[in-house]
């Protein structure tokens, strides 16, 4: 099925009536004061793509790109209108058409989108390399010599940026199957592609936290990539795909929540019902799959999350919100109550903390100097707050936002949420400092 | 010659900057239209002054090529204000956002046109100061938008409206001459008071570029209530009942069931989908007046049939129902694809009877309306949900709210309260005022701007 704006229900075209609500949450229309750089502006272009009114330009396809995909205006649109949906069907239109494509984003694209997380054995074996390459010295090396510079000229800027990758993948550390004492709940944990790489440690404090709330945690050791990334970035077909062996390896009826901790997956994982819909042989798992995902603070919140009987110590905690827990899933109070459960913790609120800090999802790669803009402000922010650590939920936040604070020489420790509870139940059994 | 016009652009970009010049499709197509449904238009160019002599250059070169102006802020309105007009170039504003000074012992504010209504406001509030008027798009209005159409607001029963708090403009004339009316002082009878012609002109007579307002001091404690009702009249026969116990509330604005389900639908902050009518109550000032207030308005609502009457535990919780009812006319838009929204006022005494026939009237034309609005200042706001492709449907809107007018004329009221003439309310301004007046009007309009180039087709042909 070929996605376009022409064969989308109109209705969702429609909803939008203009009323320019959504302009103060957008941080491009923020940074620029162009209405084609907001919400509504956007979505009159799309409009006038399925009316015949404007061709699939360059100027279209850069201007949803531009778009970070942050869906702060769907929190601040009364109308209900359907952003999301908007945003990838325009995207998928212009990747079909390949608008505005070179041949190096083209290569690019095929290796990572179409290839690396198409595949999850073959993701872990490129984090692999680039962790050796990391581990043996390489990176520095290269860095001292100037060898990067005969990087081409995406991976050079990119270079800089790459999170420093972990020693043990998420099924190294996580068994298929653990059982808590008293078992309350059956639950399957979704490791993820950056969140396995990068902070595989996150995925094992989200099994002892869940454990510790009396969930049965089953973990299957490759995963595979939950297709948000292809969904985002027009390529619907590769997400269904996706969708279909996600729903195949977990299968909704086996479990009482299939639990998230990446605010950016989960949004994407709740709305199978609708990729899968024109599925006959999925629809119907795919919508029990909607019904089943939970996000982890959600989750356990919801269920009376047990208080850790020890803290930290006297610890000033910020939160930031992701943008795709907070305006995509609406998760924005269990995260915080979950961190005011440890004891000694003061949480004090971030400014604009719901504002998007520039990573959105491949934007720091596509947009950067737009992402960098809006990483300066949330730093900034951060540093205001006094706080020694930052929370936050998402992979990408982290990475985009502990660079920033390196950056500004900030000693601010990131940390998600769900580390700072296991960390607590296990001051709770043993002492262990919070750096531990 | 159009806006469009090469020479003409090469012109503005030279008075306000290349990267100030829209031009292309994807850059114009979204100045097409402002928050009116159903009304759009071609744009010629689209260009962004920083300041008020670039106004006046973009002024004086439009004046010598012809060129029409349609003048902008942040595209919120709800008559088709700031709709282009065929061949004109669209002068936004937004750029021009500074809050220039707060002078505390004088009471007033200045600001460029394109602040930020709610900015306006929080700068007074570090002030201790009060911008009161705030019109349900206050968090991206621009303060030019809402003295060029006079916009109201919830607060408009005790502290009025835009206009009652402009004490001095900066106005750029069709000709690109810079004047100035009014100044500081709480009283001035120098000549004729030309910042009131300009307040309501809607961008037909100069564009507006700085504006100096009055502020009062902020109430020291604001209480917020909420009752529901079983049948509107109810509602109504208790606005009418704390108004005739001699008490001006802040605020007394109410929803009907269709409207209270889509906000609650929207801000889910627990409004009672079971009820007919909703009235959100406020009060501001002294605390001790305040208490009694709220007490006496609470025995008035309870006297009347009041199902049940919460009040707002904190501010947070006052300030998100009244950001709920902000939301009502964008809410309503969930149900169907096109909301044509109303604005006709009523004198306070037949606002009851007047909701009962908006009511009759969507019945008999076989159409979904939602009705909300500020129900202490006897301004409605009927909501069409209907489907602008729907011929037959659109065509039985268009009777319906000829049925409004019409009555609403009968029993003294207007066409507008608050949200302009623009295009959605012309056909009706001549019945309205009159010949002599309407005549007067567009005399007005040709002294002041004889070659027809602010605004064009606005408020009147």
């Amino acid at each position: 099925m070929k996605a376009s704006l022409k064969s989308l229900d109109y209705s969702v075209l429609q909803q939008c009536m203009h009323c320019g609500m959504c302009l103060p949450s957008c941080p491009t229309y923020d940074a620029t004061k162009k209405e084609r750089h907001s919400p509504r502006g956007r979505i009159a272009l799309m409009r006038a793509v399925a009316d015949d009114e404007l061709k699939l330009t360059p100027a279209f396809a850069e201007e949803m790109s531009y778009c970070l995909g942050c869906l702060a205006c769907q929190t601040a649109c009364p109308a209900g209108v359907d952003y999301a949906n908007l945003l990838e069907t325009a995207r998928a239109e212009v990747a079909g058409a390949g608008v505005g494509r070179t041949f190096t984003s083209r290569f690019w694209r095929a290796v990572t989108v179409r290839g690396l997380f198409m595949r999850p054995r073959l993701l872990r074996l490129a984090g692999r390399l680039l962790r050796l390459y990391q581990r043996l010295g390489l990176q520095t090396a290269f860095r001292r010599v100037g060898l990067t510079r005969l990087l081409p000229a995406d991976l050079r800027r990119l270079e800089p940026q790459c999170p420093t990758v972990s020693p043990n993948f998420s099924h190294e550390l996580i068994r298929p199957v653990e059982r808590p004492a008293r078992r309350r709940f059956r639950v399957a944990l979704l490791t993820g592609c950056v969140q396995d790489l990068t902070f595989s440690d996150v995925n094992r404090d989200t099994a002892d936290v869940l454990l510790a709330n009396g969930c049965e945690v089953v973990t299957p050791p490759v995963q595979p990539c939950c297709g948000s990334l292809h969904a985002h970035n027009g390529e619907p077909g590769p997400a269904r795909t996706l969708a279909r062996r996600m729903i195949d390896l977990f299968p909704p009826a086996d479990f009482d929540a299939i639990i998230t901790n990446a605010g950016g997956c989960g949004n994407h994982l709740r709305h199978y019902g609708a990729l899968l819909a024109d599925d006959p042989a999925y629809a119907a798992r795919a919508e029990a799959w909607d019904a089943k995902v939970k996000d982890v603070h959600e989750w356990l919140m919801d269920n009376g999350c047990v208080a850790p009987r020890n803290g930290l110590g006297d610890l000033t905690v910020t939160y930031h919100d992701s943008c795709h827990l907070t305006h995509g899933q609406k998760v924005t109070r269990q995260p915080r109550d979950l961190l005011k459960l440890i004891p000694g913790l003061r949480l004090v609120e971030l400014p604009e903390a719901n504002w998007c800090c520039g990573s959105a999802g491949v934007y720091n790669i596509t947009q950067p100097a737009q992402s960098e803009q809006l990483l300066v402000r949330k730093v900034g922010h951060v540093i205001s707050t006094g706080a020694t650590v930052l929370a936050t939920a998402n992979p990408g936040c982290h990475l985009q936002i502990e660079r920033g604070l390196r950056q500004a020489g900030s000693p601010v420790t990131l940390l998600q949420p769900v580390t700072l509870l296991a960390r607590a139940y296990r001051a709770g059994m043993k002492p262990e400092s919070l750096t531990a | 010659m159009g806006a469009a016009d090469p020479t003409f652009v090469d012109a503005l970009k030279a008075a306000v900057g290349a990267a100030n010049v829209l031009t292309s499709p994807e850059d114009t197509l979204p100045y097409g239209f402002d928050g009116t449904a159903a009304l759009k238009g071609p744009v010629g160019a689209v260009a962004l002054p920083g300041s008020t002599e670039e106004v006046a250059a973009v002024m004086r070169l439009a004046h010598g090529k012809g060129v029409p102006v349609v003048t902008r802020g942040s595209g919120t309105g709800l008559s088709g204000g700031s709709v282009p007009s065929p061949g004109s170039l669209v002068l936004c504003l937004v750029r021009m956002d500074k809050v220039l000074a707060v002078d505390a012992p004088n009471l007033t504010a200045r600001a460029q046109a394109g602040a930020i209504t709610a900015a306006i406001d929080a700068a007074a509030g570090k002030h201790g100061l009060f911008y009161p008027p705030d019109p349900g798009s206050m968090k991206i209005s621009t303060i030019g938008g809402n003295v060029a159409e006079n916009s109201g607001g919830l607060r408009g029963l005790k502290y009025g409206v835009t206009r009652d708090y402009v004490m001095g403009l900066e106005v750029v004339l069709p000709d690109g001459r810079i004047v100035r009316f009014g100044n500081a002082c709480v009283k001035d009878v120098a000549g004729y008071s030309m910042k009131d012609l300009f307040i309501g002109s809607e961008g037909t007579l100069g564009i507006i570029t700085e504006v100096l307002l009055k502020l009062v001091p902020r109430p020291a404690v604001r209480r917020t209530m909420l009752a529901t009702y079983a049948t509107m009249e109810a509602a109504a026969q208790t606005v009418s009942d704390i108004i005739a116990a001699r008490i001006i509330p802040c605020t007394l604005e109410f929803l009907d069931r269709t409207t209270i389900g889509c906000v609650e639908d929207y801000a889910k902050i627990g409004l009672p989908r079971d009820c007919e009518a909703l009235l959100l109550m406020e009060t501001d000032g002294h605390p001790a007046a305040v208490a009694e207030e709220a007490a006496r308005m609470a025995e008035i609502a309870c006297a009347r049939g009041a199902k049940e009457v919460r009040t707002a535990a904190d501010d947070a919780e006052a300030a998100r129902l009244a950001t709920a009812r902000r939301s009502a006319f964008s809410a309503l838009a969930r149900v169907r694809p096109t909301t044509i929204l109303e604005d006709v006022t009523v004198p306070r005494d037949r606002l009851a009877e007047m909701v009962a026939f908006i009511a009759e009237v969507a019945k008999r034309r076989g159409l979904l309306v939602g009705t909300f609005g500020h129900m202490g200042d006897g301004n409605l706001h009927p909501t069409f949900l209907t489907d602008e492709r729907n011929a037959d449907e659109m065509a039985r809107v268009h009777e319906a709210l000829e049925d409004i007018v019409t009555r609403t004329l009968a029993v003294g009221g207007t066409i507008t309260g608050e949200h302009g003439v623009g295009l959605a309310k012309k056909a009706w301004l001549r019945r309205q005022v009159g010949d002599g007046s309407h005549d007067l009007m567009r005399e007005l309009k040709r002294a002041w701007d004889p070659r027809g180039l602010l605004n064009p087709g606005k408020i009147f042909d």
